[in-house]
């Protein structure tokens, strides 16, 4: 019972406060769903107790979906260590969160339907982790996106609220076309989608090639490759990442919920539960690697320069998610998975707080106009230094075991793009440190920059919003240590059993045990250095970042702007699609097919018609004149036709 | 109860569906009284008579035995026996939930015109029920014959539709409408004209038995192929449908969007394929490339049209190339995933069109730029627009992903590029969707005659809630209606690709690899 409990009880707080929010009024909304996520919350404990540590894994039928010959997908719930570890943070996190929102948004005119979405985000989500097979994964996946465009755009009077949801969801289309794809191909290779049949069958076809784009592939690096693509879209990896920072135009705990704690480590989780594939491909797993490493690096240089709290945030999940990818992609997908579960608490932990400020400074997001208010919101400022601390990596916060470790597993791969992902994750993590406390300094520290009106105003957020932080904040203290036994530990084959496979003799989490002493200490080093950076430039040299960003305006606006990645998009994809679709209905339709077509046709037969129709003058010397010819044409065939 | 059912059993209820709305147009004609009088009276005849049908077609649905490809419900008159042709209706897996399909529609669209007609009401009403008679003919006829008098019958109160209580350059439309399709029709007569010649009958299921050679297959699907093509739109043969429909009334909107392109479709099913199976084959790959051109041209029409009507027109076509593509995959997921996308887009694109016309009842125009912010004012007609957007873009959960993702997936099993290039439809529909929701219902409430329109009336609630239900339905648990045509379906394709082998090993005729180079 439980085990359904922990999926549909959000799913039916949803409906409650979606189809009669106005019937239970405001406060009755909060109530269903705060207590349908709340229930489920609960329940995910003793089945992650049961599951993931008892050793009992287990698969609930619900009803037969999609079935077409051999093609068959069920409704399930298949829970193994994998899918309830996400539960239980899905819904913990979650939980937190809904709570939070409560307070957040008691100014909004449309709260029940915003708990609605919340809760039918965190259904959808829990769909996808606990499905049985691709298609009902694709549906969490599709879900949780499209739940994801509702929330982005629920401030839908807002224009660049309405362009941030459609960018979001096309975007994740773009993933899901690659996604889709890839699911073809499981099924054109195995004649199943359903995850046993499926890795049962993996081993017996690692040799086996596909025919695909008019070439022989190695079958399974091709199918892996198609999978990323969707993993890409969906945790807004390098090249599909643009949505992400954009997403930040939803409401504060939308950003926590989803751009940070779950649907965003929705691609490392597929990546993680299609191990059994990805093994037996490596070159794929080098493509994750690399684009993983990459997005780290990319996304922290871009965190270093932006001046929107949540921006900020935004691109160190980018950065963060980019580490969990190339842990996967050196097989230590247990690292990964551990870094997505300690990242989830302490990054709704950021974000949480970043809202607390936002809502202490009357709604600024700009830290320019920020500073000088930590004695006043002392609670919040707490917790974003835990929660920092945290991302950071700092010693016996949660990120600290489980980010070194990732990196310590890429430096252990002692393959070249291991290497390679070392380098970029420990230049990446001094970027982290340094932008990390560039927020803290500029937000809570130095004179204050907002006018005289909003200072008066800055308080600290009520109980509601207060107590979810300090939960999430015991998480980013605690998740690390409680966690790193099981997760990545010696107790850690007993856990995961069968739900992450590793091919026999590559075993990366242990040659992570055993790097050199530098390797584990070098995280540690850049990390102070970072932040040691930031408190020079922030607090002792205040008039520095300014000098330097105009000793190289290049690079700056390079960074302020991105990388230019939106508008090299924009000039490639947005601007021709319009024009192809401007030239086909113009050109090819009006122009060519009706001109030629049918308004061609009939013009001819007009214009013919009127040719005709002059003959019939009326005048009876015409109609003479044409019967003569007619009867000497006549009498000339018949005389000749009869001599012959 | 029982003698109910015994009573159901013996009606020979293919013919009663059939032919009911044809009495319930005698039964308007005959009222009399003052105008407005035998206006509402109209309405509430055909009310009765197509709910009343719709009612009666469950009993197909219930009592249909989906275990076999037989033909069910069957019926045989003697017709013109001098010429072997008769009256022979039946329905299999393939046909039997476009009948259903039919039915469903047609109560929804007597409402949705409810207000909306209010000139010649009885003329209208008498229009929409011989059109569903004739729809519901086709799907059941087993005679050549009587399938092209019933293929050929839905034009005519159509054209009227369009012509008579359309808006805009009706008259042009109706014209073009009827030009297009009529073209097509003449030559899948010829077509038949020159199978009965040969096979010396017109009686399907016999046809079906009966091997025509090879190179005189390839002209017989040329001939049938012009039909069809025309009725689906497929590319380049599309240009009528945005012009009808912008034009067209609303409801004759729905019943062009959701049944008859199905004619299309269907009648690749029930004749190309099972009739001329070597020549479906040969010309499979030419099918590939118009649908997929289909696909992806008219997604990006579809992305900068200003007109509401237009957009989703343009994405009907987008939409039935994927249907193509399905059927001639000839794979179990292809074929079933094409029926289910029919059955999906006759319910979702007939809602999308019921959406355009409540605004347009409102504000009287259907251009995207003159709306915005519709959220604010009409919430629940947000929601149900809400919702067949997303059917329409295929979200897993609603009955519009079943179709698409079957499709798909049976057409990576043939050909990898073509499932490739297709799914490119997928990130280009939910592009033109999206922003077409954006304009229309998103935003600031600004423009004033936009502020005072008013929600969902409880009559335009009654029509969009069962529709809600059925896009559900068949997204969450499409069992049912999968299970219904999975024999059929079976049947035709064993038969299909046992010719298709064949085939393969005899070599193919000069005359068409010409035709062939031509048309590519």
């Amino acid at each position: 019972m439980t085990y359904y409990l922990a999926v549909f009880m959000p799913l039916l707080g949803a409906f409650i406060a979606g189809f009669f929010g106005r019937a239970i009024g405001d406060r009755g909304a909060h109530i269903v769903t705060c207590m349908g996520v709340g229930i489920a919350a609960l329940c995910s404990i003793p089945i992650f107790n049961e599951v993931a540590l008892g050793g009992k894994d287990t698969i609930i039928p619900i009803a037969t979906w999609l079935s077409s010959g051999t093609f068959e997908a069920n409704w399930a719930l298949r829970y193994d260590t994998l899918s309830s570890v996400m539960v239980m943070t899905v819904t913990c996190v979650s939980t937190l969160i809904h709570i939070y929102a409560v307070g957040y948004m008691h100014h909004d005119d449309s709260q029940p339907r915003f708990m609605a979405y919340l809760s039918l985000f965190t259904f959808a989500m829990l769909m996808l982790v606990t499905a049985d097979n691709l298609v009902q994964l694709f549906f969490g996946w599709e879900g949780v996106g499209l739940v994801s465009y509702l929330l982005i755009g629920f401030w839908f009077k807002k224009p660049s609220a309405c362009a941030a949801a459609i960018k979001a969801f096309v975007v994740n289309r773009v993933g899901d076309f690659g996604f889709l794809l890839g699911i073809f191909g499981v099924f054109f290779l195995f004649d199943a989608v359903n995850f046993d049949v499926v890795f049962q069958a993996a081993p017996s076809k690692a040799d086996a090639t596909v025919h695909f784009f008019s070439r022989d592939w190695h079958a399974l690096t091709i199918i892996c490759l198609l999978l990323f693509v969707g993993a890409m879209g969906k945790s807004a990896q390098l090249f599909l990442h643009t949505w992400l920072p954009d997403a930040m135009e939803g409401p504060t705990p939308v950003s926590a919920l989803i751009h940070a704690a779950t649907m965003v480590t929705a691609g490392v989780f597929l990546v993680a539960r299609m191990s059994p594939l990805f093994e037996l491909a490596p070159d794929a797993l080098t493509v994750v690697t690399l684009i993983g490493a990459c997005t780290a690096f990319f996304a922290a240089t871009i965190g270093c320069v932006q001046n929107d709290i949540k921006r900020i945030i935004a691109y160190s999940t980018c950065s963060q998610l980019g580490y969990m990818f190339f842990a996967c992609g050196v097989s230590a997908y247990q690292a990964g998975i551990f870094h997505l579960m300690t990242h989830a608490w302490f990054k709704a932990l950021l974000f949480l707080s970043a809202g607390s400020v936002i809502h202490a400074m009357s709604d600024e997001q700009d830290i320019r106009r920020m500073g000088g208010i930590w004695k006043k919101i002392p609670f919040t400022y707490t917790v974003m230094w835990i929660g920092s601390l945290a991302l950071a990596g700092i010693p016996f916060f949660a990120g600290y075991y489980s980010k070194d470790m990732i990196l310590e597993v890429a430096y252990g791969a002692g393959t070249p793009v291991g290497r390679l992902a070392f380098i970029l994750g420990i230049a990446a993590a001094f970027m982290t440190a340094f932008y990390s406390w560039r927020l803290l300094f500029l937000t809570f520290h130095g004179k204050p920059r907002a006018d005289h009106h909003t200072m008066e105003h800055v308080h600290e957020s009520p109980l509601i919003m207060t107590i979810p932080l300090a939960g999430l904040a015991l998480g980013a203290l605690f998740a690390g240590y409680l966690g790193h036994e099981v997760f990545i530990g010696e107790a850690r084959a007993e856990f995961w059993r069968e739900a992450i496979r590793v091919v026999e003799g590559r075993d990366a989490i242990e040659a992570g045990h055993h790097v050199p002493g530098w390797v584990v200490a070098a995280p540690l080093v850049v990390s102070f250095a970072g932040i040691l950076l930031a408190y020079f430039l922030y607090i002792r040299r205040t008039d520095l970042p300014a000098k330097i960003a105009a000793a190289f305006p290049g690079v700056y606006e390079f960074l302020l702007n991105k990388w230019y990645f939106d508008e090299l998009y924009d000039m490639i994809f947005t601007k021709n699609v319009f024009r192809f679709g401007k030239w086909f209905w113009k050109g090819g339709d009006t122009y060519i097919i009706d001109g030629y077509g049918p308004d061609g046709l009939s013009a001819l037969v007009v214009r013919a018609a009127k040719r005709l129709g002059s003959v019939q003058s009326g005048y009876l010397y015409h109609y003479a004149f044409a019967m003569i010819v007619g009867i000497a044409i006549f009498v000339t065939w018949f005389v000749a036709g009869g001599a012959g | 109860m029982n003698a109910l059912v015994a009573f159901l059993d013996d009606l020979p209820i293919l013919s009663v569906i059939t032919f009911l709305p044809i009495v319930g147009s005698l039964i308007i004609l005959s009222i009399r009284g003052e105008e407005t009088v035998v206006a509402q009276q109209s309405r509430q005849v055909a009310l009765l008579v197509t709910g009343t049908t719709f009612l009666l077609s469950l009993v197909i649905w219930f009592g249909f035995d989906p275990s076999t490809a037989a033909f069910q419900f069957e019926e045989k008159v003697e017709w013109l026996p001098q010429y072997k042709i008769a009256y022979r209706m039946g329905v299999d897996g393939i046909s039997m939930p476009f009948v259903l399909l039919s039915t469903f529609l047609m109560p929804i669209c007597v409402l949705a015109s409810w207000h909306a007609i209010d000139k010649m009401v009885r003329e209208y009403m008498i229009a929409f029920l011989v059109l569903e008679t004739m729809m519901v003919g086709m799907f059941c006829a087993l005679d050549m014959v009587l399938f092209y008098v019933f293929f050929e019958g839905v034009l005519i109160p159509m054209f009227l539709i369009i012509g008579i209580w359309g808006g805009g350059r009706r008259v042009y439309s109706a014209f073009k409408f009827f030009l297009y399709t009529l073209t097509g029709s003449v030559l899948l007569l010829v077509a038949m004209l020159a199978m009965y010649i040969q096979a010396g009958t017109t009686d399907i299921p016999t046809l079906m038995a009966t091997k025509f050679a090879t190179d005189m297959q390839m002209w017989l699907w040329l001939g049938m192929f012009a039909s069809f093509a025309v009725k689906v739109p497929m590319w380049p043969v599309h240009t009528w449908l945005p012009d009808a429909h912008v034009d067209a009334p609303t409801a004759g909107s729905v019943i062009l969007a959701g049944v008859l392109l199905k004619m299309g479709g269907y009648g690749f099913l029930r004749l190309s394929m099972p009739l001329l199976p070597d020549a479906s084959v040969y010309f499979t790959p030419m099918v590939y490339v118009l649908s997929i051109i289909a696909v992806i041209y008219t997604s990006l029409v579809a992305l900068v049209q200003e007109d509401m009507k237009k957009l989703i027109a343009y994405s009907s076509v987008a939409h039935m190339g994927f249907v193509t593509i399905g059927i001639f995959t000839a794979t179990k997921q292809g074929v079933e995933g094409a029926i289910f996308q029919m059955l999906s887009h006759g319910v979702v694109s007939g809602a999308l069109f019921l959406c355009v016309g409540v605004v347009y009842d409102r504000l009287h125009t259907r251009e995207i730029s003159r709306y915005g912010g519709l959220v604010n004012n009409m919430p629940k007609y947000a929601f149900a627009f809400m919702i067949f957007m997303l059917a329409s873009v295929g979200l897993p959960g609603t009955s519009g992903f079943v179709g698409e993702f079957l499709v798909l997936a049976g057409a990576f099993q043939v050909n990898t590029w073509v499932s490739l290039l297709a799914a490119t439809g997928v990130v280009l529909g939910a592009a033109y969707m999206l922003y077409l929701y954006r304009r229309v219902v998103y935003g600031e409430l600004t423009k004033d005659d936009v502020k005072a329109m008013l929600d969902l009336d409880t009559r335009e609630i009654a029509i969009f809630a069962p529709i809600i239900l059925a896009v559900m339905w068949m997204g969450v648990y499409p069992l049912p209606v999968l299970d219904v045509m999975s024999v059929s379906v079976d049947n035709l394709l064993e038969h299909y690709n046992a010719a298709a082998a064949a085939h393969k090993a005899a070599s193919v005729p000069a005359l068409a690899d010409y035709v062939v180079a031509l048309l590519k």
